[in-house]
């Protein structure tokens, strides 16, 4: 079997896919961004919960490919207790190594390095950037709280 | 449905001899590679099929020898191209049966020629347009955009859960303020070859005329436009072996003769002034400006090939591999095929319990296995199901059963590693 396959779909990434992290709505949350990737149908929702300039809580709830839906989980687990600048840092530093436009080590990354795989998945790049675009949309005050990926 | 089928599709031809797709393959210059270290099993035709070398080399050949602008010029060139992009359609009206060639109009593909008839009707704010729940989105699109113009109603012809037109509800839609009935020939979700001919005739008999989205069909059947009666049939050149960016609305002499200019420009006149444009007859009403003159020859040259092959056997080997894969897949746990009905071209969409069709889709690509995973631009019917996706296989004459077990092997593995 290929190498790029078995990098792509590895335990961590099908561990989320299967059993996501923070798979549920937050109440009362501060931000809520709609997600939807119309070439393949994936959607989500993005729940954030910002207190004083601080991510106390982010959730997710939707349906999608195992790689959308493990990058969801990661960013909840990972964006929880960043300042904003520390989550707007965060999804530059995914984006560019989603698109292969950067090389930050992904052992730097922790476990979003996994994600790094789908770099060599063109078609499947935005299966993974679904969520994050998700996250800058809430962090970026007037932007549209609906996302796509096309 | 039988009877119907029977008009829709002509009795064989002439050969008997036993198919060969080895030999087919070699006409076709894609299927030689390897992709991701495997030869390449291309089952994503519904989306578009591989070039023959034929339709390759004359639309080179086109550039080389014959290019000139058509309809133009006194100089020889001019006439060879003329030639050659009147006689492709005068090739398409003998391919369709249809009456003469100045029903045949070439545009860029079947939704440009849905939404030339969608505009050309005219809409009113209590007209109504009947569409089917199994439309591709091009047959759902151009009518909505029409709707927000104009008000007018779209009613929705419902589906079984087999995956079949519920035509004895169609009666029940029309009325005397219905346009236009609109229906795939096939579905490209479900390969459900819909029975175009009764539709007609119910119809018909309250004289409101039919669109046909025939862009699936024409690759797998032998269309009798003149047997089907519809008003207009519609198809791309792409998904019938020739190049993109060309297509071909049919539309009666006496339905295109009513019709307005879709765009104005050179070649659909008869006369311009200042004061007012006479606009020329059909097709030329229709072709504004310089046409795809190239693909027109491509498409010509896919027919001609086509023909060449003896389409019966072509159809019969397509039958082949539809029943050896519904076979085949129904040994992998957890798949579910949706479209079961009886009457399918060489089409198969499903799902797997627990995998998600892009990653099916990512693994099977790891094999060499093309297919497309996704809604197919078909929402609606997604929805029917209940389903953000399915994977879909899609044949053409020249698979092979080989590669419906490359595609078996794949999603075992798909579901090994994933499930």
């Amino acid at each position: 079997m290929s190498d790029e396959l078995t990098d792509l779909y590895q335990e961590l990434i099908l561990d989320h896919s299967r059993h996501p992290h923070n798979f549920r709505t937050i109440d009362d949350p501060s931000h809520m961004v709609d997600a939807h990737n119309p070439l393949c149908g994936d959607m989500l929702t993005l729940y954030l919960r910002i207190e004083e300039g601080r991510v106390v809580d982010a959730s997710f709830e939707g349906r999608g490919c195992a790689i959308s839906m493990a990058s969801a989980s990661m960013l909840t687990d990972q964006v929880k207790g960043c300042s904003l600048e520390e989550a707007a840092d965060l999804f530059e530093t995914m984006h560019h190594l989603l698109t292969g436009t950067g090389s930050p080590e992904p052992t730097d990354l922790g476990e979003l390095g996994a994600l790094a795989g789908v770099r060599h998945y063109p078609m499947r790049v935005k299966c993974a950037t679904l969520s994050w675009h998700a996250l800058k949309a809430a962090l970026t005050e007037g932007e549209p709280q609906k996302v796509t990926t096309e | 449905m039988g009877l119907d089928r029977a008009a829709q599709c002509l009795p064989a031809a002439t050969r008997t001899s036993r198919w060969d797709p080895g030999a087919v393959r070699r006409d076709f210059p894609a299927l030689q590679q390897e992709v991701r270290d495997a030869p390449l099993a291309y089952l994503d035709n519904a989306a578009t099929t591989q070039k023959p070398q034929a339709v390759i080399e004359s639309i080179a050949r086109y550039y080389r020898k014959d290019n000139a602008n058509v309809h133009r010029a006194v100089h020889l060139l001019s006439a060879r191209a003329t030639a050659a992009y009147e006689g492709a359609r005068a090739k398409v009206a003998q391919f369709l049966n249809a009456r003469s060639a100045a029903e045949i109009v070439f545009l860029r593909g079947t939704t440009e020629a849905i939404n030339l008839v969608a505009n050309g009707l005219g809409l009113q704010a209590e007209e109504e347009v009947v569409l089917t729940h199994m439309e591709h989105h091009a047959n759902i699109v151009p009518w909505q955009l029409q709707q927000a113009r104009s008000g007018a109603t779209l009613r929705v012809l419902p589906i079984s859960p087999r995956g079949e037109l519920e035509l004895e509800a169609l009666q029940g839609l029309l009325n005397a303020r219905t346009r236009l009935v609109t229906v795939s020939h096939v579905s490209n979700v479900l390969g459900t070859v819909n029975p175009i001919r009764a539709l007609v005739n119910i119809a018909h008999e309250r004289g409101i005329p039919v669109l046909v989205d025939g862009a699936q069909a024409v690759p797998h059947l032998e269309v009798d436009l003149q047997a089907l009666d519809c008003d207009f049939y519609c198809l791309s050149g792409h998904k019938l072996f020739g190049p993109t960016g060309i297509g071909v609305l049919y539309g009666k002499a006496e339905r295109l003769g009513v019709l307005p200019p879709y765009q104005g420009g050179g070649e659909m006149i008869r006369r311009v002034s200042f004061e007012g444009t006479k606009f020329a007859d059909p097709p030329q009403r229709f072709e504004a400006g310089t046409p795809h003159i190239a693909g027109a020859v491509g498409l010509g040259a896919a027919i001609d090939y086509l023909q060449g092959l003896g389409r019966a056997a072509a159809a019969e080997h397509e039958q082949d591999l539809l029943r050896y894969a519904a076979e085949r897949l129904r040994e992998v746990p957890g798949l579910r095929v949706i479209g079961e009905s009886p009457d399918k071209v060489a089409v198969v969409s499903f799902v797997m319990e627990g995998v998600h069709a892009h990653d099916i889709g990512t693994v099977l690509d790891h094999k060499g296995v093309a297919v497309r995973a996704g809604h197919h631009c078909a929402m609606p019917l997604m929805d029917f199901y209940g389903v953000p996706a399915t994977v879909r296989a899609s044949f053409a004459f020249y698979n092979t059963r080989e590669e419906v077990d490359r595609l078996v092997e794949g999603l075992h593995l798909a579901r090994e590693m994933l499930a």
